[in-house]
């Protein structure tokens, strides 16, 4: 089943002090998301990503299309007993501490009171805040609120998950604690959904990601192929303390460059033995063989790029994706 | 009742006592026992009159102003504070966490109610060394003054579900007034023809009847509170909240939120 089907879901808002015109937040967005996966929600500042998580939350209501969360309407109050979200820069009552927060969450998600306290003291734990959690939240910084959006989001032990950067706010540890985190709830078999901005995080955690501009799905793709040596081509690192490079490496096609005694050559991957016989001849001692791999960051970089036809390509991956994944 | 509903009127109930709303009651206690020593020196026959009219009208006004400033803030601070966002994600529907709000609300008036009514009867005792059978009638003011706080407390919260929590405040307290003068306004549309009586009866009979609610007159003198008044007027006012409670929940409902 899928976990998230996100069918042409559509909001304009209305801008304009007098004349109300409406302006396109996000165009129909068609999305699956299956159960178990962790899927990565990137796009630069205003693209509509938190556009999208209000809609699914029914915070905000959409325009136009509708969505279908593990199975049920979104709007289904019994769905939502399944679902922790994180809103971007939470806010919660100042005047309750983090302990009396949590446990006034867990009656409202329905945790039974039997084992409730020991959860949120559990929760408490796991996102470091087991030393502060007598304190009223008016008095925590930055991060300790962020921390606190985390414990309430999978308080419940929700199966599927919803966080809205995650990462922002956190220092490294607590970045760090975070990837733990999203790995463990995939470990668990829980559906994480996720926007960030830190594509190296989408790259060491998501399953797939997609790429939002302008309100638009430029494309959805699974990380292990867009990361994957599809470049043909691979890196070649040796020693050359003469700062020379042999020209037969040249002609091999090979792009080199010369940093202190080292030389690092970049070349097609059908001349890779051909290569390697260049430097065995020649008694250079090799460092590293390593395939070249493309970056989600390119990945991503050529998505928001506006030109027609990357645009165009990126509607039909994501209609390929959004109807076949 | 369900036990979300209880939940968020508990946490609404506490965020009011934390944020010291209850101080109010040193300020009506110091205001009740300066009248009481004031009258006890200077009249001969008429402190009961006085301590009467002069505590529950306090009670009154007091309450009337707690209901209208947290309760135009109920559901609109939420939203501006978007503290309302890990609320709504949860099973809670949006109508249930306007009423969970409103029993809040109204469950805090209470509270501070009964400590200021204490008050009273601690002035009379004072005043007069002793109770008298009369004094039953100033519970049936007291409650009346409750039913009030029910009209008022809904009135903010319909208001604040469209506009500013300035803008409530105002059209709150201007119903207020004119409610308190809904007899002398029925009484104007009774004399008046034309289109202007037409006018006067249908605003007249839509501004909430706070007179019918006032009888701190009536049982400052000693009189009793007839028994089809309290029940008519309990009825007036669950009727006329529970509107006021469905039109601000039926706005909240196709809202979005910040
Ligand atoms: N309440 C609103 N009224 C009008 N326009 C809005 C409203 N909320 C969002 N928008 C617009 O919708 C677009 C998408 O905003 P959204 O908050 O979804 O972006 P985002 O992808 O989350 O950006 P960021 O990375 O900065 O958080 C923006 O152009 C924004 O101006
Ligand atoms: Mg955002």
């Amino acid at each position: 089943m899928a976990a998230i089907e996100i069918l042409d879901l559509e909001k304009s808002y209305l801008v304009g002090f007098w004349r109300k015109r409406p302006r396109l937040a996000l165009r129909p967005l068609r999305l699956t998301i299956e159960e178990g996966e962790v899927f990565g929600f990137l796009g630069p500042n205003g693209a509509g990503k938190t556009t999208t998580l209000k809609l699914l939350m029914g915070l905000v209501f959409p325009t136009a299309g509708t969505a279908r969360l593990l199975g049920c309407a979104m709007d289904d109050p019994r769905v939502k007993s399944q679902i922790g979200f994180l809103p971007e820069q939470p806010y919660f009552y100042d005047h309750l501490s983090a302990r009396e927060l949590l446990n006034y969450y867990a009656q409202l998600s329905g945790v039974p009171a039997k084992g409730r306290s020991a959860r949120v003291e559990q929760m408490l734990a796991r996102v470091g805040l087991s030393d502060s959690a007598g304190m009223q939240l008016r008095k925590f910084s930055k991060g300790m609120l962020q921390r606190v959006g985390l414990a309430q989001a999978i308080l419940h032990d929700p199966k599927l998950v919803f966080l809205d950067e995650p990462m922002s706010g956190l220092d490294p540890m607590g970045r760090r604690e975070v990837r733990d985190l999203i790995q463990q709830l995939r470990s668990e078999g829980k559906t994480v959904f996720f926007s960030t901005h830190i594509l190296s995080d989408a790259e060491a955690l998501c399953d797939r990601v997609g790429v939002i501009h302008q309100g638009e799905l430029r494309g959805v793709g699974a990380v292990a192929e867009l990361t994957s040596g599809k470049q043909g081509k691979v890196e070649i690192v040796f020693y050359a303390p003469e700062q020379k490079v042999p020209l037969a490496l040249t002609g091999l096609g090979a792009e080199a460059r010369i940093s202190g005694d080292m030389v690092n050559a970049v070349l097609p991957e059908a001349q890779q033995e051909a290569a390697l016989d260049v430097l065995r001849r020649e008694r250079i001692k090799l460092i590293s063989l390593t395939p070249v791999r493309s970056s989600l960051e390119e990945y991503y970089i050529q998505k928001l790029r506006p030109s027609p036809d990357a645009t165009e390509a990126g509607r039909e991956e994501a209609d390929r994706k959004g109807a076949g994944a | 009742m369900n036990s979300r509903i209880v939940c968020i009127a508990f946490n609404t109930f506490r965020e009011a006592v934390r944020d010291r709303v209850l101080y109010n009651l040193i300020a009506f206690a110091v205001l009740l026992s300066g009248a009481s020593i004031l009258v006890g020196e200077i009249s001969i026959d008429i402190e009961r009159l006085v301590v009467v009219n002069l505590g529950l009208t306090a009670v009154s006004l007091f309450g009337v102003v707690i209901a209208i400033f947290i309760g135009i803030g109920l559901v609109s601070k939420e939203i501006e504070r978007r503290t309302l966002y890990t609320v709504l994600s949860r099973p809670v529907r949006r109508w249930e966490f306007v009423v969970g709000k409103f029993f809040g609300l109204t469950g805090t008036l209470v509270v501070n109610t009964f400590f200021m009514a204490l008050g009273v009867f601690l002035a009379l005792l004072y005043v007069a060394h002793k109770f008298e059978k009369m004094d039953v009638w100033v519970l049936a003011a007291l409650y009346f003054i409750v039913l009030q706080f029910l009209i008022v407390c809904a009135l903010a919260l319909f208001f604040s579900s469209f506009s500013t929590p300035l803008m409530s405040a105002v059209f709150t307290f201007a119903l207020f007034v004119i409610g308190s003068l809904a007899d002398d306004l029925r009484g104007f549309a009774r004399i008046t023809h034309g289109a202007g009586g037409w006018l006067a009866t249908a605003i007249a009979y839509l501004v909430p009847n706070f007179s019918a609610l006032n009888v701190i007159n009536l049982v400052a003198h000693g009189g009793p509170v007839p028994g089809s008044l309290i029940l008519y007027n309990t009825l007036y006012a669950l009727l006329y909240s529970a509107m006021a409670v469905s039109g601000a929940v039926l706005i909240f409902q196709r809202r979005n939120l910040k």
